[in-house]
Parts: structure tokens; sequence; C-alpha cells
């Protein structure tokens, strides 16, 4: 037996059926893996020889589906693949792109790591926050609309300065394209 | 073709050849192309004849440490009784590097043809694609094409008819630069924090779930097929300077210059004629002051070394820098350096996985130290303490992403210590509300 094993089965051990805390089943918590995603999970499930090798995608899906990754989600993630609430907690905050809390619902990354901080890329950042009313990074549009924040290196360095609403990719942009751009979104 | 530029005539696209062409992301049309013709070929070859043959060619790593790639595979027992892995680095996130996108993006089959034939030659039937969560263009390239080629049975328990089993699956990141780092992006796959592992035990002998495992560069992977179709020896001749250096490379190009983008061009080119002629040169009006030739953890060169400089894995090394990912980033003479630097070392302190002290102090001081000093707010004595610090982080900690901050730290205040020093006596930036802005 891997130690992968060892922990897992543990795991599922000390916690049954989410005793610690019940978080899957807060009553005002509708579960995440039914239906069809706990079908789509299933079908992952296949591909890797431990279940926490899903834990990734399976926070990706939760994310999907409810826009960021709450307490209450982490838990029943813990659940499905027989893990902890603590240790999915801890995958969680060690990535960036999964939402601890609500987003606006665009959330915009901006790169300004040297490459693109030597073609402008601050300029950009100004004008978005201008432009959506968010006022300073991080923070959401009082509309709930946007949240503007700077990103390390999205690998298109060549095509400064790019930006990511949500799962759109925008090449090239400029502060003067900025306006345009919120227009298309609404 | 060529994207986003067409091919420069000094330009030799083998990997590139059909970059900015989206008939090319199809199975139909790539095949029309020569498509899988090279897994087809290796599928019905013994695994040892590929890896003689990749070893032969003179393929070395593409990802940045230029580790020969036949070799790395023979690492890989036959025969041990156990499963073996592969996984494919596309977690292309060094600043300045976008190449592996744009081969994910334009050439996804390319790529799957290359995984495929690399996991036979090194006796799995499993290759995994962790592609960085914020390429999500390449992700839906990738995802179409590998059911595309399950659906044609190229992939799956019969790959090609061979009755050989080849998967290929497609990972999601989720944002850490760290996971480019083969142990760190092995415990991401396993679903753990990416904390790189301490080597040894090398992947080749317990890797992923614990296993046999090799690891490939995106561009790596996708040159194989090239090399069985055309032999090890038209490869091996492709070299505009040392054996030692064979084949094409991709170059991408960002920052102040006229025409970024990606480039392809046989080792050995001169890096004078790459960025005044291939690139376009400087922006009207401006002159380069500085190149960081191989993405943002090699040492910065000036002017002059970057002139002089053979574009191969030697040639950059002799003249102060680092091949590395290829990723070139170039600025102007109205870039103010400490800035940069300090941004860059902002990059590492936000990247840092925190496991080792050295790093995750190391780089939080030295990105406050720096930016002290661009503020107007430094002193002399910050300039040794800068280099002090560095020397401790460099080849002290469990993967190299401390050292990778010190490099342009100590390069930069080498080569241009008196732009330092001028925040420090000046007590302000030099350039002024330009640089400023």
């Amino acid at each position: 037996m891997t130690v992968d094993e060892k922990g897992s089965a543990a795991a599922a051990e000390r916690a049954p059926h989410g005793a610690n805390g019940g978080h899957p089943h807060q009553e005002d918590y509708e579960p995440v893996f039914t239906g069809e995603v706990r079908r789509e999970l299933d079908e992952l499930l296949t591909r890797y020889p431990t279940r926490m090798a899903a834990l990734l995608p399976a926070l990706w899906m939760v994310q999907h589906e409810r826009g960021w990754v709450s307490e209450a989600a982490m838990a029943e993630v813990a659940e499905v693949l027989r893990l902890t609430p603590a240790y999915v907690k801890g995958v969680v905050t060690f990535y960036t792109m999964y939402h601890q809390h609500p987003v606006g619902q665009h959330f915009i990354q901006v790169c300004t790591t040297s490459p693109c901080g030597a073609c402008g890329a601050e300029e950009v950042v100004k004008a978005f926050l201008e432009h959506t009313g968010c006022g300073e990074l991080g923070l959401t549009s009082p509309d709930g609309r946007y949240t503007v924040i700077e990103v390390e290196c999205l690998g298109a360095c060549g095509f400064a300065t790019p930006v990511m609403v949500n799962d759109e990719f925008i090449e090239s942009v400029t502060p003067a394209r900025v306006p345009e751009l919120l227009a298309e979104l609404r | 073709m060529g994207f986003p530029h067409p091919s420069h005539p000094s330009e030799t696209p083998l990997l590139s050849e059909h970059f900015g062409n989206p008939a090319a992301r199809s199975l139909t049309t790539w095949r029309s192309l020569g498509g899988y013709q090279a897994l087809e070929r290796a599928l019905g070859m013994e695994p040892s004849a590929i890896v003689a043959i990749v070893k032969e060619s003179g393929l070395r790593g593409r990802g940045g440490a230029g580790f020969p790639t036949g070799m790395k595979w023979s690492f890989m027992k036959p025969g041990d009784g156990k499963p073996h892995y592969l996984c494919c680095n596309a977690d292309e996130s060094e600043p300045g590097t976008f190449k592996d996108r744009e081969i994910m993006r334009w050439t996804p089959h390319a790529l799957i043809e290359g995984c495929a034939i690399g996991a036979y030659a090194i006796g799995a039937e499993t290759c995994y694609i962790y592609i960085r969560g914020e390429f999500t263009e390449p992700l839906r390239a990738m995802d179409a094409a590998v059911r595309e080629a399950y659906a044609a049975g190229i992939l799956g328990a019969n790959a090609m008819g061979t009755g050989k089993r080849v998967d290929v699956h497609v990972h999601k990141g989720a944002g850490a630069y760290i996971c480019g780092e083969e142990t760190a992006l092995m415990n991401s796959l396993e679903g753990r924090r990416g904390n790189p592992r301490i080597k040894p035990p090398f992947p080749a002998v317990a890797g992923l779930f614990g296993k046999p495992t090799t690891i490939n560069n995106v561009e790596t992977l996708a040159a194989v097929p090239h090399i069985l179709n055309r032999g090890a020896e038209w490869y091996k001749s492709m070299s505009l300077s040392s054996p030692k250096s064979a084949g094409t490379k991709l170059f991408s190009v960002c920052g102040n210059v006229a025409k970024p983008g990606n480039y392809e061009v046989v080792l050995g080119f001169p890096f004078k004629d790459f960025l005044y002629d291939v690139c376009g040169g400087p922006l009207p009006g401006r002159t380069f002051k500085a190149v960081i030739p191989g993405g943002s953890s090699v040492p910065i060169q000036t002017m002059a070394e970057a002139e002089a400089t053979r574009m191969d894995y030697e040639g950059f090394v002799e003249q102060g820098s680092m091949l590395g990912s290829g990723g070139v980033i170039v600025f102007d003479d109205d870039q103010c350096m400490v800035k940069l630097i300090a941004r860059l070392a902002r990059f590492y302190a936000h990247e840092s996985c925190a496991q080792c002290t050295q790093c995750r102090e190391g780089t939080a001081w030295v990105t406050r130290i720096l930016e002290r000093i661009e503020a107007g707010g430094g002193t002399m004595d910050d300039l040794d303490t800068l280099l002090n610090l560095s020397e401790n982080m460099t080849g002290k900690t469990i993967c190299v992403l401390s050292d990778s901050c010190a490099a342009p730290v100590v390069s930069g205040i080498q080569k241009f210590r008196d732009e330092f020093e001028a925040h420090i006596t000046g007590k302000r930036c030099p350039m002024g509300a330009r640089a400023a802005a």
C-alpha cells in the first residue's frame, strides 16, 4: 500500500460523512457533485490511479458551477475524494486561480510582470480601475459586475498587455481599448 | 505561415510552420500535412530503437535545462514490472516565454503525436499534459484535439490498430509558476500543493505516483515526430555552431522591440542579426539597452554581450547568460533597470512556494530593498546587502526558484551599477516621470 492509499483510507475513516462540522450537509448548501457533474467526475477518476489526483479538476468543476470555492464546497470535495477538508483547503490556498470569496461577474486579470510592465501594463491597470468603478485592486465594483487584479506573467509577453476576463484571453490591450472592451462585456 | 508575423527568410520554420493557420488544428488537415505518420512508424519499432534515434539526433530539452532528451529517456528501465509515466510540461510560466502556448493553440496534434511517441519509447501507457490554468485557448485546442485522436483510434487501448495502449490526458493547473518545476508538477498532478521534491530519488526512479516518470517540455516533444520522419542525421546537421547544439529552437521575443513574437531559427544563429533584422530592431527613435535572453531566470546581458552571442546552449553561457527557455526580453533606453529588476523580484517573491527559508525570506527581502532603492530611499550598503542575500539564495534550496530570483539581481547590479547608484545618490529615479509612469 502506498502512502497515498493509506492517507486516503485513514481520511475516509476519520471523516466518514462530513461529520467534522457537517459542512456538506448545511441546509442551504446544494451539493455540486450530483447528476451530470458527478458522472463527469466519475469519468475523470478513471484517468488516474488515485482519487486524490482528481482534486484540482474537481475544484475546477466547483468553481465552474458556483463561481468560487466555498468552505462548504471544499468539504464536499473532501468527502467525494475521501480526503479531509483541511487537506483540501491546504491545496486550494496554494493555487491562485481558485476564488476563496465570491468575485465580480467579470473577473479581470491584467499581467504586470516586467516584460508587460516595460510595455505600459500599469497604464492598462489604471484604465480598468477607472472605467470599472472598482477603484482599488481586488475590490469588486459596487454594482457587482467587476473585480480587477494584477496577475503574474500570463505567458503571452509578445502580446503585451494580455488580459484575462473570466475564461477569455485578450491580447495586446492598450488603455485606449479598455472602454470598448468593457462595453462588449455589458 | 508564421504568427503574429509571416516567417522571416532567416527562419527555419519546423515547429512553427503552421502557426497562424487555424485549419492545422483539425485532425483531417493535420493528417493531410503528414501528421501521425511518425507515430504509426514508431509503434512498429522497438522502444529502444526510438530512444537510440532521439539520442543520436542531439535533441536537448527545450524547457530550460537543455538536458539530452534521448539520454533522459534511456534512464527509464524497460521491463521493471512497474507502470511508467510521461508528463508533458506545458506549465509555461517563465516571464518572457510564450512558445509552448503557440504550439498548443495552432498545432495541438503535433504535441499529441510527440507525447504518444515519447510515452511508447519510455514504456509508458499514459501521458499527462499539464497545462497552466491561464492558458484557456491552448486548453480548448488540446482538449478538442485529444477527443479527435481518441475518436479516430489514434489514442486508446488499440492505438492506431497496433494493439498497444497509449493514453494522453490533459490536466489543467490552477495558477502557480512553481508547478513548471518538474517535481512540483508531479505533486500538483497528484492533487497536492505544488512544492518541489528533494532529489534523489530522481523522477526516472520514483516520480509520478511513486512510479518511474519522464518529464519533457512541449517544444521538445513536438520536435520528436520530425526526427522520426526525417532521421537523426538530418536533425543533427541543423546547426550553425557546435554538434552539442542541434536542431531548431523557438525564441519568444517581447519587451521594447519592433516585432515581438515567436521566431524559429537553427541553433547557432547570430543573436545580433536576430535582434536587429529578424525581430525588426528597436522601436523608432530608441536604442536597445539590455536583453534577458532565456526567460527571466537567466542573467541579464549588456548589448555588447548580446551582440557577440551565438544562439546556442554554449554561446549564451560564453556571453554571461544562458539559453534557458528561449524567452528573449528586450529593454530599451527608455526603461529603468532598477524598476524592472524590482518587479521581477516581486514576481519571484509572489511565486515562492515558501518551503525553503532562503527562498521564502530572501525573495521577499530582495524585493523590499529593490523597491526602496527604486523609490529613492536606498543606501550604498543596500547594494552589498542585495549581493549578500543573493549569494545565500543560490545553490541552497530544494529547487532553483531562489537562484532564479538572484540571477537578474546580481547581473543587474554588476552590469548596470550606475543606475542603482544614481537612484541612491539622487534619492529618486533618474528616469523621472517617464519611467515612473
